[in-house]
């Protein structure tokens, strides 16, 4: 315990919780429109394309500095993108072929790039392997705060366009009827979902991430029928896991951060599946069984 | 043989037994279930080492292949409940995956797998871990274990040729004839948990996973028969390999990296040059619509 409270002292430490807070918030909160989109597996594919971007960053500067990663990462994950919606729109592939396709050629071009990146002088310290499973405890005070405030940012962005996504999000045609540039929205908000995705493959790790798009959505969901609730309870399952993951994380070095997340994003997910008022598993049986107890009862008054 | 060889001949066994079921995962759009798979295979292959404490490979097939189905089985479970099919996938393989990690990491000193390793895999180690199987020369473990998994899955294919066809192009048609749809679905899902670790030792998770789609994938561009496709997949899968092989001699990098990427861009020259789906041969088939029709 005495640990863990000098941990939540130091200044580093605060910074790792209040970024990876953020990118749980964020995440959760486009996670939900991916989701009702049906495109949260991109999210994973954008992930995994990060990795060449990344390495291409590191190349053509030399040096590790993360908003060069991060345009690097951004590039490449918004041409995958383009690449899977180009393939599913203009072949008879569907899009769950393209996604896949897309999604472990370019993590193979990563991985190419990757070894010649560890060959070079400077890239034997360049800790570019941290981005596979994240590492957001080692994360030096500069990049936590870019990614904190490069969540904020899009948290921003989303609330000022929310009435714009939840339209192109439930009746795309409608809003093409009422004038909103419904292919630029699409755009935007695929940017945003790489940016996302982008910001947190520090802390979460490139294969992992997919997991802080979906599963908080996905619990969400469970508890409400409302968008706005829906993408605030998400944001909130987030935002614990994040933090919990980190505070994990930080317990020792070498523990990775993205697969204690996972698990805590995953742990809210069962206890949503199983207890949620309306829809609960578990839930579901006590109202059925009392349902039962009460017909049997009138039953016997009848009687 | 030497070295070289033995390199290429088992990622091309890779290429072979990947590309022939991924075929059947890209017509029953179950391409992100092999995804999921591949990446779950890892948690299959931890615990394996953990109860048996040992490193045998048929234990981690076993392993692997009940976890795999488990996986299949899981996310189908959470479908049922009216989870969309994406995020149960999602959930699903992101939470094994990461329990798979979290084992490596809490055993690291017990366990002699490294996260790295079964990512990229050690395929240039393949040939020196030869052993002897009675009159046979010395060959590598990893080609004797590929080559009984391939031959399994072809026996099984063989004998299973006209339910899979079936059940992969009209399910519904098969469930009427009284065909045992769940048996063959999960059938597949296993050839692809033991196809998966039998390849992942050698080459890691996303060899694998460029292996079970993108020859298949190419392969669609192609053609139209069902037994076409399965012949075309294995030859792009042996081709992705070996000019992946030559490429990563040549720029001197990842094996296995550059096997997946040759693999890709191998179906980009296909999406392109596809005499009927490709994006020029489309292109000239409109252009000679079009004369046709101002000809006449």
């Amino acid at each position: 315990m005495e640990q863990i409270g000098q941990m939540l002292l130091a200044a580093n430490t605060q910074w790792v919780l209040i970024g990876t807070l953020l990118l749980g918030l964020a995440s959760g909160i486009l996670g939900s429109f991916a989701l009702l989109r049906k495109q949260s597996l991109i999210g994973d594919a954008v992930a995994h394309a990060a990795l060449p971007g990344i390495c291409i960053g590191f190349m053509l500067t030399g040096e590790r500095s993360l908003i060069i990663l991060l345009i690097g990462a951004t590039v490449t994950g918004l041409l995958a993108a383009y690449c899977i919606q180009y393939i599913a729109s203009a072949s008879i592939l569907k899009e769950d072929t393209a996604i896949c396709l897309i999604l472990s050629t370019f993590f193979g071009v990563g991985i190419v790039l990757l070894t010649k990146v560890q060959q070079m002088p400077s890239g034997n310290k360049s800790g570019l392997d941290s981005f596979i499973f994240g590492q957001a405890a080692g994360m030096v005070s500069s990049d936590v705060k870019l990614m904190a405030g490069a969540a904020a940012l899009l948290l921003i962005v989303t609330i000022i366009f929310f009435k714009e996504f939840k339209l192109i999000t439930f009746d795309a045609e409608f809003a093409k009827g009422l004038g909103l540039p419904v292919s630029a929205l699409n755009f935007l908000f695929m940017t945003l979902l790489v940016a996302v995705v982008v910001i947190g493959i520090q802390a979460v790790g490139v294969i992992l991430m997919a997991a802080l798009l979906i599963t908080p959505a996905i619990s969400a969901r469970y508890w409400t029928n409302s968008l706005s609730k829906m993408v605030m309870i998400s944001g909130l399952f987030g935002a614990i896991s994040g933090v919990i993951g980190t505070l994990i994380s930080s317990l020792d070095r070498g523990i990775p951060t993205g697969p204690f997340i996972v698990v805590t994003a995953t742990i809210i997910f069962i206890l949503s599946i199983l207890f949620a008022p309306a829809r609960g598993i578990i839930t579901l049986k006590i109202k059925r069984r009392m349902t039962n107890h009460q017909l049997l009862r009138e039953q016997g008054q009848v009687k | 043989m030497s070295y070289e060889i033995w390199i290429m001949i088992v990622a091309s066994l890779v290429g072979i037994t990947c590309g022939v079921i991924g075929c059947f995962l890209i017509l029953r759009k179950l391409a992100m279930l092999a995804d999921a798979i591949s990446h779950t295979v890892l948690l299959g292959i931890v615990l394996a080492f953990l109860i048996s404490q040992s490193m045998n490979g048929l234990y981690m097939l076993i392993g692997a292949a009940v976890v795999g189905l488990f996986t299949a089985m899981l996310i189908q479970f959470l479908n049922h409940k009216g989870i969309q099919e994406d995020a149960s996938i999602g959930v699903v393989f992101t939470f094994f995956f990461a329990i798979g990690v979290i084992l490596i990491t809490v055993f690291a000193d017990s366990v002699h797998l490294d996260v790295d390793h079964a990512l990229m895999g050690e395929i240039a180690f393949v040939p020196f871990d030869m052993v002897e199987i009675a009159f046979l020369p010395p060959l590598p473990k990893a080609f004797i274990m590929l080559m009984s998994i391939l031959i399994l899955n072809i026996i099984l294919m063989m004998l299973f040729y006209k339910e899979l066809k079936i059940t992969s192009f009209d399910p519904a048609l098969a469930a009427a004839i009284g065909m045992p749809v769940m048996f063959i679905h999960y059938l597949l899902m296993g050839m692809v948990s033991v196809s998966t670790v039998a390849s992942f030792d050698s080459v890691g998770a996303i060899l694998v996973v460029a292996m079970l789609i993108a020859p298949g994938a190419s392969a669609y561009l192609l053609t139209n028969k069902l037994s076409h496709m399965l012949c075309l997949s294995a030859f792009f899968g042996v081709l992705a390999a070996i000019s992946g092989y030559y490429v990563a001699t040549w720029i001197d990098s990842s094996i296995s990296g550059s096997m997946a990427m040759m693999s890709g861009v191998l179906f980009a020259l296909v999406f392109i040059f596809s005499p009927t789906k490709g994006l020029l041969g489309k292109k000239i088939n409109q252009k000679r619509f079009r004369t046709r029709t101002n000809a006449t």
